[in-house]
């Protein structure tokens, strides 16, 4: 919403600096997002006629314009513009103009050629318009003329505001003015418009009917008729200028110019083109069409409220845009103002369904002001009074209203609430400047009747905030509350926090990946496509939600390999999503932690999940053999930890990598972190460390390729009884002497005892236990 | 006598002096000082001398033999001073070869930050809760006081997917929805913070992320008033940004919360004074808040009455990014090494 302060002036006597003002605007919820200062820096732009257009004879992008300044002679501008036509009048900065933008203008020599000055877009004069082309001024200024004096621009300064959605009011100069009159202690009054009336009374030339009064509460009806169509006067269309519309004639001008004062949209219709010379708002029929003012044909649901001709052919949306059959042109010489109040959720579904957003329907989805509809259509008349004769009276007719709600506040509950010391008299103080009219019901409670401008308030808070804003947030007291806990992370947060710190000592970098997949990427990843799908992704790149992080992380190693760091370790914590069972409408969401190891093959995976498990303390956790999806099918594995599957590792699948673009080999960890972190870690009992000598023994056993390691690891764990504290794989070996489909293992086993030194026999016992339960548990042997 | 002890003293301490090596001083030590040494021949000469002269001689073989202990014991740490220093000097290492073959990974930039924010609430005696980023319609908007078509809801672009009846299934456009599953889970006093991945319906741009991360604060109790709130986010701020940063409350919308405000931050940059990072105006807007709609209480069972409570959320990405100097919001997930492991 942009606003002219000299707008803002007609209505209260806001007389604070502009530095004020912004700061007053922004504490009152009207942010203030930039405030121009417009109409000076205009002296030496003066008003030009375009004589003829020729190329430049050594340059494509710009051209030469022979203007008129008023004098009769032509004179040579060369322009990097082409949207001006023989004839045009445009803005001419002449030598010695300094631009509202600083620019100075001289005589110069622009590719060999002579440019007596510059031809100006709207933004190099500080008005709205954009920098899309030159300025084309209306035809009726006068060439010669200064611009200032040509647009009526005076100095002004405009606030451009951001105004939230409860606030219907706010999209108006008058409620702008309200509140700013309201904080700054001054009077706000909107004038009474003066209207003269003439000729045959409305009602005998135009009929209006609300056939579903549920969604057409007001429709006012204003006859004006012998109207010359022309252009506005110079005052009205520079504010309009100035607040971002352009001036298009003076019917269609005035027009905007009451909704914008007002924040009351209305409607001008050609009567002479209305069948039946009149209005009649219905819902509309499934699939019936309009051609809107845009020239776009709509077409329509039973939900969407019509505005027709009293033949019931449609010439508008009710309260989002008029039909174009019905559009005033120069030839129109009786207008129909329609002033209505339409109901707001209903033109916000149609505006919404339609994706046609308008000044207008920002204004009725938000609430209009149903009281202040005739005033409008006064105000309309007051403007157009010059060019048309308005006839007597206004068609008025209702619909359904919602009621205007009379609210109890309770001073205590204000307090209690804002943490202020407010007596009832600052409340009231606080609430009737901005026509809020209170009534003491006793002590401590007023009966508050809310303004027809305000449908937003309607509870206690509500006006509680109206208190708190015309108060003054800043002049709250600030205070802390206690806080009832100890604050603390939960040991779940903890433990991710850790498993981060671990993945970072192992050596990989946290990575982000979205958590949206493109259709394919769990396929080339060797996963099943069976994800949530998005049902209104902006890019079909962006549909799937990820059920593993896989797809991510490649892509994010790819991208690094293409960048010549091809070995990088990645790691990332996050959601995945799988579909949910029958009968459950969320999906199965988990957070997972995944470690992409580039240049690296599995036996890094196994190296990164044993730090987990160690920085953890995970005291039980084994690899099982398993093949796993997108996994290289011969070097993969679950990890079980505490008995319960927690996720697996191993190396990426080389098809996969090939098929997302990363070089070289992969090494893999995927752990489901609200299992890992739910098995018993980090919290074991004080085990006495032993003061007694501890003895080694290293066993080599033939094993058969088939038996895991960890599996005859195991096997010696469970044999060795308390005396075994540690068992370590210490080589590894194929040959000959070994024979085919087997390979040697060596095992050094530590024995100690709590509570004494050992003797040879205790350690010749548990020897002969681990062998011989290696040997009957796994078709091993020992080697001599 | 006297004058063969001497001889012979100073002839040991010529061959002490003249050893090479520890070696040689431990053959040196058993010939000057053994059984068979010069000076123990002359000891065994002691018993023929008259007791004066025996006395004498006596004396000045054992400060003779003290003298060569003391220059064995000399000469001996001398040797293996240097013996040490020729080592050591073997085992020289040129240091700045050695390419480092472990290195240590980098935590997000945006993990840090969410650590830190998580970190000073804690401090202030808030818990970390957390929720699902796909959310029913309900807990999206439902529960925060925008029933179905209502206009607020148009404030965020949201996006669906394909579960449960058509548009009952949203990815979260905000942590709010973790307000109210907290709410439901448990009776005040409340006082919780909810980080978390957020989703809308957007383009990605240098300053707009489809997906991006918010923290949420939540605060229930008897009594809590809209100057708990101010005071709440100024101590936050200060402790998160130091005690030069200030905030202030500008009135706002959101359906969820009345009074509700925006609130601004003393610009980290200038510090105040206008730059071109807060547009000239010293302030650089952070977040979101205000007292807890009293439907939003009704709708998790709390009479609002009895309870009062504040909100306020922000998203993290973009302050990571205002605070670091990132100039484009899409490097944050770009995951370049060359930017991760800038932090």
């Amino acid at each position: 919403m942009r606003v002219p302060l000299s707008w803002l002036r007609d209505l209260a006597p806001v007389d604070a600096s502009v530095d004020d003002l912004v700061h007053h605007l922004s504490d009152l919820g009207l942010a203030v997002e930039s405030v121009d200062a417009v109409g000076g820096g205009l002296d030496g732009v003066v008003v030009a006629k375009v004589l003829a257009l020729r190329p430049h004879p050594d340059a494509d992008r710009v051209q030469l314009v022979d203007v008129d300044a008023g004098d009769g002679a032509a004179r040579q501008v060369v322009c990097g513009a082409f949207n001006m036509a023989e004839g045009d009048h445009v803005p001419l900065a002449t030598a010695g103009a300094v631009l509202p933008n600083g620019m100075e203008i001289g005589r110069r020599k622009v590719r060999g050629q002579w440019s007596e000055g510059m031809l100006c877009a709207p933004d190099e004069l500080g008005l709205p318009g954009g920098h899309d082309g030159i300025l084309v001024l209306p035809p009726h200024t006068v060439p010669g003329a200064p611009l200032a004096e040509a647009l009526g621009i005076a100095p002004d300064v405009v606030f451009e505001l951001e105004v939230n959605p409860n606030r219907p009011d706010a999209l108006s100069v008058a409620g702008v003015a309200r509140d700013l009159a309201a904080r700054l202690g001054v009077p706000f009054a909107l004038p009474e418009p003066q209207v003269h009336e003439s000729g045959r009374p409305a009602g005998s030339m135009a009929t209006v009917e609300i056939a579903d009064p549920d969604l057409c509460g007001r429709f006012a009806a204003r006859v004006l008729t012998g109207v010359q169509v022309g252009p506005s006067p110079q005052w009205l269309a520079a504010r309009l200028t100035m607040a971002g519309m352009r001036p298009i004639n003076n019917v269609v001008d005035a027009s905007n110019y009451v909704m914008l004062e007002l924040g009351q949209p209305n409607h001008p219709y050609d009567l002479a083109r209305l069948g039946g010379r009149g209005l009649r708002v219905r819902r509309a029929r499934e699939g019936e069409q309009l051609v809107t003012l845009d020239d776009v044909t709509r077409t329509f649901t039973g939900d969407d409220l019509l505005i027709c001709d009293a033949e019931d052919a449609p010439v508008g949306i009710a309260g989002i845009m008029g039909g174009a059959s019905s559009e005033i042109g120069d030839a129109t010489a009786e207008v129909l103002l329609e002033v209505a109040w339409f109901q707001p959720l209903s033109v916000a579904r149609t505006a919404k369904r339609l994706g046609l957003r308008t000044e207008a329907s920002a204004r009725f989805e938000r609430g209009c002001d149903p009281d202040m509809v005739p005033r409008a259509a006064d105000r309309f008349c007051e403007l157009l009074g010059g060019a048309a004769s308005v006839a007597p009276g206004v068609i008025d007719v209702r619909g359904e209203l919602p009621e205007r709600p009379r609210v109890r506040l309770r001073t205590s509950r204000v307090n209690a609430l804002l943490g202020t010391d407010l007596g009832t008299d600052e409340i009231r103080g606080h609430l009737e400047p901005i026509g809020f009219s209170t009534e003491a019901v006793d002590d401590g409670t007023l009966e508050v009747t809310v303004p027809s401008w305000r449908p937003d308030s309607a509870i206690e808070v509500d006006l509680i905030e109206e208190v708190a804003r015309h108060h003054g947030y800043m002049r709250i007291p600030r205070t802390v509350p206690p806080s009832a806990h100890t604050g603390t992370l939960t040991p779940y947060q903890r433990g991710r926090r850790l498993v981060r710190q671990i993945l970072a000592g192992a050596g990989a970098s946290e990575a982000w990946c979205t958590t949206f997949l493109a259709p394919g990427d769990l396929e080339r990843a060797g996963l099943s496509g069976d994800a949530v799908r998005v049902v209104n992704p902006l890019a079909t790149e962006e549909s799937l939600l990820r059920t593993s992080l896989l797809p991510g992380l490649l892509k994010a190693l790819a991208h690094n390999a293409a960048h010549r760091n091809p070995h990088v370790a990645l790691f990332e914590v996050g959601r995945v999503f799988h579909r949910p069972p029958e009968g459950q409408q969320l999906p199965d969401e988990r957070e997972v932690v995944a470690a992409a190891v580039g240049g690296a093959e599995a036996p890094e995976a196994v190296t990164v999940w044993a730090q987990v498990a160690e920085g953890l303390l995970i005291g039980e956790h084994r690899l099982e053999a398993a093949t796993v999806p997108g996994l290289h099918p011969t070097r993969a594995a679950r990890v079980v930890a505490g008995d319960q599957p927690v996720g697996a590792l191993g190396e990426v699948d080389p098809e996969v990598l090939e098929a997302y673009g990363v070089p070289g080999r992969v090494a893999w960890l995927e752990l489901d972190l609200g299992v890992l972190l739910a098995v018993p870690h980090g919290e074991g009992r004080y085990r006495p460390v032993s003061r007694f000598p501890s003895s080694d023994v290293d066993l080599s056993f033939t094993v058969p390729e088939t038996v895991p390691a960890g599996e005859v690891a195991r096997t010696i764990r469970a044999a060795g009884g308390d005396l075994l504290v540690s068992v370590a794989l210490l080589d590894v070996f194929r040959g000959a002497q070994v024979g085919e489909g087997s390979r040697s293992l060596t095992f050094r086993l530590r024995l100690q005892a709590a509570d004494r030194t050992l003797a040879d026999d205790d350690i010749a016992g548990v020897r002969l236990a681990c062998i011989e339960a290696v040997e009957a548990a796994h078709a091993a042997r020992l080697r001599g | 006598m006297i004058d063969e002890i001497h001889a012979a003293r100073d002839e040991a301490l010529r061959r002490v002096e003249a050893a090479a090596g520890v070696a040689d001083l431990d053959g040196a030590e058993s010939a000057l000082l053994g059984k068979r040494s010069a000076l123990a021949a002359l000891r065994q000469r002691l018993g023929a001398l008259d007791p004066d002269e025996r006395r004498e001689a006596g004396r000045a073989l054992n400060e003779a033999r003290a003298r060569v202990e003391e220059a064995l014991a000399a000469r001996r740490s001398e040797l293996a001073a240097g013996a040490r220093a020729d080592r050591l000097e073997a085992e020289r290492l040129d240091l700045t070869e050695v390419v480092p073959t472990r290195r240590r990974g980098h935590l997000h930039l945006v993990t840090q930050t969410r650590d830190r924010l998580e970190d000073v609430f804690v401090g202030m005696g808030f818990v970390v809760a957390e929720g699902p980023e796909v959310e029913t319609d309900w807990y999206n908007f439902e529960a925060l006081n925008m029933p179905p078509a209502h206009p607020a809801r148009s404030m965020w672009d949201t996006l669906y997917v394909d579960l449960g009846p058509p548009e009952s299934t949203l990815l979260r456009t905000h942590t709010s929805p973790v307000q109210v599953r907290v709410m439901q889970a448990q009776s005040p006093p409340i006082y919780a913070v909810m980080p978390g991945r957020t989703y809308r319906r957007d383009t990605a741009d240098a300053s707009h992320l489809p997906v991006f991360h918010q923290i949420e604060g939540l605060v229930v109790d008897r009594r809590i008033t809209f100057g708990d709130l101010a005071g709440t986010i100024e101590a936050f701020t200060n402790a998160y940004f130091g005690p030069d940063i200030h905030t202030r409350l500008r009135p706002s919308y959101f359906p969820f919360t009345e009074p509700s405000a925006e609130f601004d931050i003393t610009c980290v940059f200038c510090k105040g004074d206008g730059c071109r990072s807060c547009g000239q105006v010293g302030w650089l807007e952070l977040g979101g808040c205000g007292m807890v709609h009293p439907n939003v209480f009704r709708a998790v069972g709390y009479d609002p009455e009895e309870w009062t409570g504040f909100a306020f959320g922000f998203g993290i990405d973009r302050m990571t990014a205002s605070r670091h100097g990132i100039d484009d919001l899409r490097e944050l997930l770009s995951n370049d090494i060359r930017f991760l492991e800038q932090f």
